[in-house]
């Protein structure tokens, strides 16, 4: 009688007749500044959408605030553009109560390492099934250039005109820390190949995977990854059946280390190092348990919790 | 009369005792931490309540997890009002102390809590213990204790319970216990059964020990206790439960069917979730104890957003700590439903203690326009019942309810009639029909500001929720017109609910010189008040409010049938005599400040802050002198 207890089974996908073709995930008009990283990342992540034929509907995108969070707007799925920093708890919350759903979460690095630092670490330590994308710029945008955790040493901007106090924090080193983590990876959005093949890797996991994508802001930080970019001898690729392989690049990034990402202490020497950019699946442990999966419960209709009530108040009967 | 030197009073035999009759009794049993003196009150409570008597359980909590033996800070147990009819809140006065030592004892002597008369029951092994240092605290006590004309009973548990088992620490409480039972006429057979409940899951050595204690200490006050207490039963035909407030909340959050309690520890309001945690997966639901306060609002509204309604638990820090995320639920028309068991406050204040002054932060407290609903249990009955209520409207109106409990309900332990069941209380009022192309999340009723929910999965649905201003379609949306139009819509939820209710009962005459205006948990000791001072002549009544947003309706016809109004309250106000207070900045009670704003009626405020619930002997007091004065200050 009750639709709560069927709620799941009525929202059960029907068998998928449809083709979704990359236009099928379009939502709204991209509204960012040309030139952004976050342009490439969409593009990749619609991509993705198609080639794992994830039904639109079953499918969520929950963000914070920032330029990045604007994305939810600009897929044809469900979307969730909350508040600064709280996109993860709100993720666990749509993931505990309905694991069927395909469950993204998007965040720039002051929402995610910054406002939000706490929840990424305890997200990583729950390892519910999501994929989690860090888009680091290195900088706040929308509220026009003020240093965040991750912005180099030195940089100089609105809150910290005399360049940047710190030294940046490090999400790798940082994600490689927490207990229970079971995907660490990083991408840059200016090599789409190997963002995609990352952001695949990632979805396909069993867990939450983090991954930290590389981007420049054209109007704030144009120079912070523009070596990089320019120089491909910059980047190394850590190669793994395990993790990504990406043929297509190895033209261009003939730098590449062969790395099994379920070797942890190789994973944080890599992640320290500051001689090169190292793009990647840094760590990966299918085996670490998954807390919707530990938590799971066995559902009851109301009749049933209406007579295990009545056992209760038996219990406290006078 | 003192009678400190002498042992127990020995009557012999013959000598029938004397009965003293009387329609309530308010006792504590009080022991250091870990001697079993609230399992002895819990049984007391429980077997009278069965016996047919109304009973009010609060607990005397140590300020310290373990505090050191023999210090009065130390003092642990119960308190328990019994009464010949219902008993809705803990009272005045403390008429008889079981006490282990003699500074805990002490420790209820000096909060003020005992009357005058007191009967006094106190282990006397510390009178003559081998450490001079007890002797002389032990003497003491006695001289501190000689300003009042207690009457003062020394009784060798100690000496007793040795008879019977090596480790008296851990007996006597059933000695105690049957003293008790003697003294107030309990029924045997019943505390047998109620200690067998409450040591059901130890051997049976065990029940047998604790039994045999029980009837030693019977036994030794049938010899040497020369009075009873008589409270007359008034046994009722309907079944009763018993329990606190908290856990009525929380199993009235299972019997509304909610399926996800997310939550951070937090005192008081923490108690909720350990029972949840006890039962709540066998209901199919989980408690998730988030990483912190904020994290638990998420978690509740990204699964209120995926298609349940879920509930979150906090008390006064963690409703600071909230705030942002309550914003946004009620700006994406996410059901959500809050508990607040307030405490003092502000800041970390007084966490154990009982305060009602989280009532403007949680009407006012999200920046922003940001209406929602905010109602508040009055009893321990009503914390059940409360959660039915706030999940349906939470869901019906797509808006966050807050429910504003406090630790005076939370820690009340009292009968209230078993609730009938309805399996309707568990359906989701989602509706699931298909989403036809073209449907909008936010397709407002004009009239109502109501629209239905689209939860993820429904296909066609698809849209982004965002806490930006946005339009029916859920599109960011910066104009006046849609900005002017949102809010309406949401703010217009509330006019709709209240047509809904009906105006608040009056308890006493409909009109006449005083009503007393309160909310929550002061229901029981404001009507206590106005029937004592209705039976000295005085014309007052009361009106006592459930839902402060959207207020009752009937609110203002109601004020002007009597010639003072009063909000009486647990939360702080500036005395009008205090220096520099005058009218035009004196700081009333926030109900009275809610009153007053909305009806424009000369409400006067009557608040305290102790720590602890309001006495009804306090609240008649204040009463008197009101209607003494005519309402001139």
């Amino acid at each position: 009688m009750s639709l709560s207890c069927h709620l799941l089974h009525v929202l059960q996908p029907e068998e998928a007749d449809n083709q979704y073709e990359m236009t099928s995930y379009e939502g709204a008009q991209a509204r960012w500044c040309p030139g952004c990283g976050d342009h490439s990342v969409l593009t990749a992540v619609q991509k993705l959408l198609t080639a794992e034929q994830l039904i639109p509907e079953q499918t969520v995108f929950v963000s914070g605030i920032g330029c990045s969070s604007r994305f939810p707007h600009y897929l044809k799925t469900y979307g969730f553009h909350g508040i600064h920093g709280r996109a993860l708890p709100v993720s666990t919350g749509v993931k505990l109560h309905r694991p069927e759903l395909n469950v993204f979460t998007v965040m720039g690095d002051g929402d995610c390492t910054s406002i939000g630092a706490a929840h990424w670490i305890h997200a990583l330590r729950y390892n519910l099934d999501l994929t989690v994308l860090l888009l680091d710029n290195g900088i706040y945008g929308l509220t026009k250039k003020q240093t965040s955790p991750t912005t180099p040493q030195g940089l100089k901007t609105n809150t910290q005109p005399k360049g940047s106090f710190l030294p940046a924090l490090n999400p790798l080193a940082v994600s490689l820390g927490v207990t229970n983590a079971s995907f660490v990876a990083q991408t840059a959005e200016w090599a789409p190949a190997h963002l995609y093949a990352t952001l695949r890797a990632a979805y396909r996991h069993k867990g939450t995977s983090f991954v930290r994508i590389l981007q420049r802001c054209p109007v704030f930080t144009p120079e912070v990854f523009q070596a990089a970019v320019q120089d491909p001898a910059r980047i190394v690729l850590l190669v793994h059946d395990d993790g990504v392989v990406t043929p297509e690049l190895n033209r261009i990034y003939s730098s590449q280390i062969h790395h099994d990402p379920g070797d942890i202490a190789t994973a944080r020497r890599l992640a320290e190092a500051d001689d090169h950019i190292h793009l990647g699946v840094f760590f990966r442990d299918q085996s670490r348990p998954r807390y919707e999966e530990t938590r799971k419960v066995t559902p009851r209709s109301p009749n049933e919790r209406m007579s295990r009530l009545e056992e209760e108040f038996d219990r406290y009967a006078v | 009369m003192i009678d400190a030197t002498a042992t127990a009073a020995s009557p012999s035999a013959s000598t029938p005792p004397s009965v003293l009759r009387v329609p309530e009794h308010t006792v504590e049993i009080v022991s250091d931490s870990g001697e079993g003196a609230q399992k002895c009150g819990q049984i007391f409570a429980a077997v009278s309540a069965k016996m047919g008597n109304g009973v009010w359980t609060v607990e005397i909590i140590p300020a310290e997890v373990q505090p050191p033996p023999r210090v009065p800070e130390g003092a642990s147990g119960n308190r328990v009002r019994v009464g010949s009819g219902p008993v809705t809140n803990w009272g005045d006065q403390t008429n008889l102390v079981v006490a282990f030592n003699e500074q805990v004892l002490l420790s209820r002597h000096r909060v003020g809590g005992l009357a005058e008369d007191a009967i006094l029951l106190i282990e006397e092994m510390w009178a003559t213990s081998d450490d001079p240092a007890v002797v002389a605290q032990w003497d003491a006590a006695m001289e501190e204790l000689s300003s009042k004309s207690y009457r003062i009973i020394r009784v060798p548990m100690q000496e007793q319970c040795l008879t019977l088992v090596d480790n008296p620490r851990k007996g006597k409480n059933m000695f105690a216990l049957g003293v008790l039972a003697r003294i107030y006429g309990r029924d045997m057979d019943r505390i047998r059964d109620q200690i067998g409940h409450a040591f059901r899951k130890k051997s049976e050595a065990v029940y047998t020990t604790n039994v045999s204690l029980l009837e030693l200490g019977y036994h030794w006050a049938e010899q040497h206790i020369d009075f009873r207490i008589d409270i007359p039963l008034e046994p009722m035909d309907t079944p009763l439960v018993v329990m606190n407030g908290n856990e009525a909340i929380g199993m009235g959050a299972v019997a509304a069917g909610f399926e996800i309690c997310a939550m951070y520890p937090i005192t008081p309001a923490t108690s909720v979730s350990h029972y949840l945690s006890e039962v709540f997966e066998r209901f199919g639901g989980i408690v998730h104890q988030s990483e912190d306060e904020i994290a638990a609002a998420g978690v509740a509204i990204g699964a209120s957003y995926a298609g349940k309604v879920a509930l979150t638990i906090t008390s006064g820090p963690g409703l600071a700590l909230k705030t942002e995320f309550l914003g946004l639920a009620i700006m994406t028309e996410t059901p959500l439903v809050l508990v607040d068991v307030q405490r003092g406050g502000p800041s970390t204040g007084l966490p154990t203690k009982v305060e009602q002054s989280d009532l403007l932060a949680a009407l006012y407290g999200q920046p922003g326009d940001a209406p929602h609903v905010v109602i508040a249990p009055a009893t321990i009955e009503e914390c059940f019942h409360v959660m039915v209520t706030a999940r349906r409207i939470a869901e019906t109106f797509r808006t966050v309810v807050m429910v504003l409990s406090d630790a005076n309900l939370a820690t009340g332990v009292s009968p209230f009639p078993r609730p009938t069941l309805d399996a309707r209380w568990q359906a989701a009022p989602i509706d699931l029909a298909p989403v036809a192309e073209g449907d909008k999340p936010y397709d407002w009723d004009l009239e109502t500001g109501l629209s239905r929910r689209i939860v993820p999965g429904q296909p066609a649905g698809m849209f982004t929720l965002t806490g930006l201003s946005h339009d029916e379609g859920s599109k960011v949306a910066y104009s006046s017109g849609i900005h002017q139009k949102s809010s309406a819509m949401r703010s217009r939820k509330l006019a709709v609910l209240q047509s809904l209710l009906a105006p608040p009962p009056v308890h006493g005459d409909e009109e006449g010189e005083l009503l007393v205006v309160g909310w929550g948990s002061t229901k029981g000791a404001i009507e206590e008040a106005v029937d004592r001072t209705r039976a000295e002549g005085l014309k007052v009544s009361s009106v006592h409010l459930r839902f402060l947003s959207p207020l009752e309706p009937g609110l203002k016809a109601i004020f002007a049938r009597f010639r003072q109004v009063v909000a009486v309250e647990i939360n702080y106000s500036d005395d009008p005599d205090d220096p520099f207070i005058n009218e035009e900045n004196r700081r009333r009670g926030q109900l009275a400040m809610l009153l007053r704003s909305a009806t424009l009626v000369d409400i006067d405020s009557w608040t305290r802050v102790p720590g602890e619930p309001l006495r009804p002997a306090s609240i008649a007091e204040t009463i008197r002198q009101r209607v003494h004065s005519g309402g001139a200050a």
